[in-house]
C-alpha cells in the first residue's frame, strides 16, 4: 500500500508524499528542480484554490501553487 | 503571425544593464536574490530611494539604481531580477548572471529569506561558483524569530567562506553591519574563501580535464571551473553572452571544443544523457543546500502556522471568491464614502480661489480672454481635476498598499489562476491585472514576469480592461450621481454594487478577450506555471500611508495636473472660436454625435474620451467644460450640481451606464499606448492593443444601448 507511486496532483490533501521521478522534460522540469523538486524531497499538500486547480504545496519551508499540467508530471511516494 | 524576439519585444529587455550616473571611483555592488526575500527593502534602505516593494514574487521588473556613501565612500548599488536560480532559465535569470558575470561588480550581495533559507541558498551556491567576492545578507530576520527559526549566521559564514549578515531591513536592523561587511569585501580586508560544491566524479573529472583549456583562453576574467561546468551542462547562453562581452567564441576554439566531444562522449557512456546530467548537477546544488540548511537552522518544524489558518479561509471553496468580492467592495465603499465630503470641501476651497483670481484680474484689468483662458479654462479644469481625483485616490492607494503589503495578491492569482488556465493564458496574468488597478502602463511593464511571450502579449493588450486610478474617478462619479441618486438611503450600497459590477465585467471581459486572442492571432498553450504563495507580512501602516500618499497619489495626480491644464485651455478655446456661429466645440461634437448616440454616449462624451487620450483623468472635466461652455454656466461645488448639469445635457441613466463601459473598454491612455510600444518594440501590438478594447467597448455599448431602446426602459 504505502510503495504506491502517484502522480502528486492526486496526492490527498494534508498528506505527504516522497519525489520518486519527474517525468517533466526541458523547461518545465528545470524550473521544478529549481525550486527544490529534486529525487527524495519531501511534499506535502497543502491545500486546493477555490475550483480545485492549482494546488498549493509546501515545497522545503516555502508555499508554491502548482497546475495540475506541472504537478501532475511529478511522481510521489505516499508516505503519511 | 510569426511570434519572433523582433514582434514580441522580448529581445528588448536590456541584454546589459547599464550603470548610470556613477564615478569611477565609485564601488559597484549587485544586489542578488530570490524574489520575495525583501530584496527591494533591503536596496530602499540602503539607497533611501522609493522603489515600490509589495508583497508578491516578482516585484522587481525593471532594473533600479542607487547610491548610498559609508564611511567616505561611494557605492552605487544594482537591484538584479529576483530569480530561484541564474542557471539562465528566463530572461531575467540571464540578465543576473550575466551583471554578476560581466558587470564587474566589486561585490554582489545575496539577499536572502531568513524563515525560507534552504531554498535560498541554491541561489547563493550558484553564485558563489561564479564569484567570491560575496556578502550575504540574511534578511527577515524578525519574522524568523516570530516564527520561532534561528539561524547560526557565524556557522553559516564558516560553512560557506564569506561574510554573513542578518538583517531586518524594514526596521533598519544590521543595515550597518552590512555596509560594514561590503566595504571589508570591496577594499580586499576580507577575502572570501568560498568552498566549491561536489559534484560527481564523472563531472568533477570533466571540469578538472577542461579548466586549463579554458584559463588558456579567458584567462581570470571568469571562475574557470564554473565556466568548463557550464560547457559541460550545455549552457548555450552563457556561450552566447560570453560572445557578447567578451567577443569571444569558445566554440570556435578546436581543442575547447574536442575535449568537451570527448567529456560528453564518456559521461553518455557512463549513462548521462543531457537530461540526467543537468539533474545531477542541479540536485548536488540542493542537496547542499539541504545539508547546510540542515546544520545552521533550528526549529524549522512548526510551519503550520497562523498562515495556514488564514490560506484555509481567503483561499478555501466556500470563501475564497465571496471575501474577494467583499474586500474589494469595502475598499470602493469606503473610497466613495470616504471621498464624498473632503471632494466638496475642495470644490468649494477651489471656486473661493476662482472668485479671488477673477477680482485680481480685473484689477489688472487685463483682456478679458487671458482670464477667461487662464481661470475659467486652465484653472477651472485644474480645480476639478484635483477635487474630483484627490480624496478617492488618497483612500484607495493606501487601502490597496496594505493589501499588496500583507502578501494577498498572490492569494487573488491563486484562487483565479483556474480562470486564466481556462484562458490559455499565465496564471501572472492575475497579478499583472491587479497592477492595472494602479496604473495600467505599470501593469504592462509588470508584464515582464511572464516569460513566454505570446502569454505576455495577451498580458499587455488586456491589461486595460481592468479600470486604473485615473479610471475609478469616472466611475465613481457616475455611480455616485447616477446610480446613488435613484437608490435612496441605500445609495453609496448601490453606487458600490455598481462599480464592482464594472470591475468584475472587467476581469470577465480580460478572461474572454484572453481566451479569444489565444486561439486566434495569439495560438497557443498555457506554458509552465508556478506561484510562490509568500508567508503574509504584518505591514507597516505608518510608511504604507506615506508611501502610497508620495509615490503613488501624487504621481499620478501631478501627471493628470500637467495634462489638464493645457487640456483645459484647449478645451477653452475651442468653445469659444466659433465658425459660422458655432464653437469649434459644438462642431466637433456634433460630427460625433451620430455615431455616439448609437452606443448610448453624446457627441459631447465620445470627444472627451478623444481629448483625454493623454490621461483618462481628464474626461469628467474637458465634459464639464464642453457643456458648460455651451453657454449654461453653472457654479460646479457638488456633485448634485454636476448631475444637473448632465441631465440637462440629455443625460439618463441609460448614458451612465454606456460611460461606465466605454470607461472600462475603450483606447488605453497615451502614456500606456508608448510603455506597450516600448514593451513590444512593434508599433503594430501597439496598434492591436489600441483597437482590441476600442472595438470591445463600442460594441458593447451598442447592445446595451440599443437593448435598453427596444425595451423602451430609457
Amino acid at each position: 500500500m504505502k510503495e504506491k507511486i502517484i502522480s502528486l496532483n492526486k496526492l490527498a490533501i494534508g498528506s505527504s508524499g516522497l519525489v520518486k521521478q519527474l517525468t517533466a522534460q526541458g523547461n518545465i522540469r528545470r524550473r521544478l528542480l529549481d525550486l527544490g523538486i529534486t529525487k527524495d524531497t519531501i511534499i506535502e499538500s497543502l491545500r486546493k484554490s477555490p475550483k480545485g486547480d492549482p494546488i498549493a504545496f509546501q515545497i522545503r519551508s516555502a508555499v508554491i501553487a502548482l497546475r495540475s499540467e506541472e504537478s501532475s508530471k511529478i511522481l510521489v511516494q505516499w508516505i503519511e | 503571425m510569426g511570434l519572433t524576439n523582433q514582434s514580441t519585444g522580448i529581445g528588448i529587455i536590456d541584454r546589459m544593464i547599464e550603470i548610470k550616473s556613477t564615478s569611477p571611483e565609485d564601488f559597484i555592488i549587485a544586489l542578488a536574490g530570490n524574489p520575495n526575500t525583501g530584496k527591494s527593502t533591503v536596496f530602499n534602505s540602503l539607497t533611501g530611494l522609493k522603489q515600490h516593494t509589495g508583497n508578491w514574487p516578482g516585484k522587481t521588473v525593471t532594473n533600479a539604481q542607487g547610491r548610498y556613501s559609508y564611511r567616505e565612500r561611494n557605492y552605487t548599488l544594482v537591484d538584479l531580477p529576483g530569480t530561484y536560480s541564474i542557471l539562465a532559465n528566463s530572461v531575467e535569470e540571464q540578465i543576473a548572471r550575466d551583471f554578476i558575470c560581466f558587470g564587474n561588480p566589486q561585490v554582489t550581495i545575496v539577499v536572502m529569506d531568513a524563515t525560507c533559507l534552504e531554498r535560498n541558498l541554491n541561489l547563493a551556491l550558484q553564485i558563489l561558483e561564479i564569484t567570491d567576492r560575496v556578502v550575504l545578507c540574511v534578511n527577515l530576520m524578525d519574522e524568523a524569530r516570530r516564527k520561532n527559526i534561528s539561524i547560526n549566521l557565524n556557522k553559516l559564514s564558516e560553512i560557506l567562506g564569506v561574510p554573513v549578515v542578518g538583517t531586518s531591513a524594514r526596521n533598519g536592523e544590521g543595515l550597518d553591519n552590512l555596509k560594514n561587511a561590503v566595504e571589508k569585501v570591496a577594499l580586499g580586508k576580507i577575502k572570501p574563501n568560498p568552498n566549491s560544491i561536489a559534484y560527481n566524479d564523472k563531472v568533477q573529472g570533466g571540469i578538472e580535464e577542461l579548466t586549463p583549456y579554458i584559463n588558456s583562453k579567458i584567462g581570470d576574467r571568469i571562475d574557470n571551473s564554473w565556466l568548463a561546468l557550464r560547457l559541460i551542462d550545455r549552457d548555450n547562453s552563457l556561450l552566447e553572452s560570453i560572445s557578447n562581452f567578451l567577443k569571444l567564441d569558445l566554440m570556435q576554439n578546436r581543442v575547447i571544443s574536442e575535449k568537451l566531444l570527448d567529456i560528453w562522449e564518456r559521461l553518455s557512456r557512463d549513462g548521462y544523457t543531457e537530461e540526467t546530467l543537468r539533474d545531477n548537477i542541479v540536485t548536488s546544488l540542493i542537496k547542499e543546500s539541504e545539508i547546510i540548511s540542515k546544520s545552521v537552522v533550528t526549529n524549522i518544524k512548526n510551519q503550520k502556522n497562523l498562515d495556514y489558518k488564514i490560506d484555509n479561509i481567503l483561499t478555501s471553496k466556500t470563501f475564497g471568491f465571496p471575501i474577494m468580492i467583499a474586500l474589494l467592495g469595502i475598499i470602493f465603499w469606503i473610497t466613495i464614502v470616504g471621498a464624498n465630503y473632503p471632494s466638496e470641501m475642495l470644490a468649494k476651497g477651489f471656486f473661493w480661489i476662482e472668485e479671488q483670481l477673477l477680482v485680481l484680474f480685473s484689477y489688472l484689468k487685463t483682456p478679458p480672454w487671458i482670464h477667461e483662458i487662464l481661470v475659467l479654462g486652465m484653472y477651472r479644469t485644474l480645480a476639478w481635476v484635483v477635487s474630483v481625483m484627490l480624496p478617492p485616490m488618497a483612500i484607495f492607494f493606501p487601502i490597496f498598499t496594505l493589501l499588496e503589503d500583507l502578501g494577498y495578491l498572490p492569494r487573488i492569482a491563486f484562487n483565479l489562476d483556474y480562470y486564466f488556465k481556462k484562458a490559455c493564458t499565465h496564471g501572472k496574468q492575475a497579478l499583472t491585472m491587479c497592477m492595472g488597478f494602479g496604473c495600467n502602463a505599470a501593469g504592462v511593464i509588470a508584464c515582464r514576469i511572464i516569460d513566454s511571450p505570446r502569454e505576455r502579449l495577451i498580458g499587455i493588450i488586456t491589461n486595460n480592461f481592468v479600470p486604473c486610478n485615473g479610471r475609478f474617478p469616472i466611475l465613481i462619479a457616475m455611480a455616485g450621481m447616477f446610480i446613488a441618486g435613484f437608490a435612496g438611503i441605500f445609495g453609496a450600497f448601490a453606487a458600490t454594487l455598481s462599480i464592482l459590477v464594472a470591475i468584475v465585467l472587467g476581469i470577465f471581459i480580460t478572461l474572454i478577450i484572453s481566451r479569444i486572442l489565444s486561439k486566434t492571432i495569439l495560438k497557443g498553450l498555457p506554458s509552465t506555471f508556478t506561484l510562490e504563495l509568500p508567508p503574509y507580512r504584518k505591514p507597516q501602516i505608518g510608511r504604507i500611508i506615506i508611501r502610497s500618499i508620495f509615490d503613488r497619489t501624487l504621481f499620478v495626480l501631478g501627471r493628470a495636473v500637467v495634462v489638464a491644464a493645457p487640456a483645459g485651455a484647449v478645451i477653452w478655446i475651442m468653445g469659444n472660436i466659433n465658425l459660422g456661429g458655432i464653437s469649434l466645440l459644438v462642431h466637433c461634437a456634433r460630427f460625433f454625435d451620430p455615431f455616439a448616440r448609437l452606443i448610448g454616449l453624446d457627441g459631447y462624451i465620445f470627444m472627451a474620451f478623444i481629448l483625454g487620450l493623454p490621461a483618462n483623468e481628464i474626461v469628467i472635466p474637458i465634459l464639464i467644460m464642453s457643456y458648460m461652455s455651451k453657454g449654461s454656466m453653472l457654479e460646479l461645488s457638488s456633485l448634485n450640481e454636476m448631475k444637473e448639469l448632465f441631465i440637462n445635457n440629455g443625460w439618463t441613466w441609460m448614458t451612465a451606464v454606456c460611460t461606465m463601459i466605454f470607461t472600462l473598454n475603450h483606447w488605453p491612455c497615451a502614456t500606456t499606448l508608448l510603455t506597450i510600444r516600448k514593451e513590444t518594440q512593434s508599433w503594430k501590438w501597439t496598434w492591436i492593443s489600441f483597437i482590441v478594447p476600442t472595438i470591445t467597448g463600442i460594441i458593447i455599448c451598442f447592445i446595451v444601448a440599443q437593448t435598453a431602446r427596444i425595451l423602451g426602459i430609457v
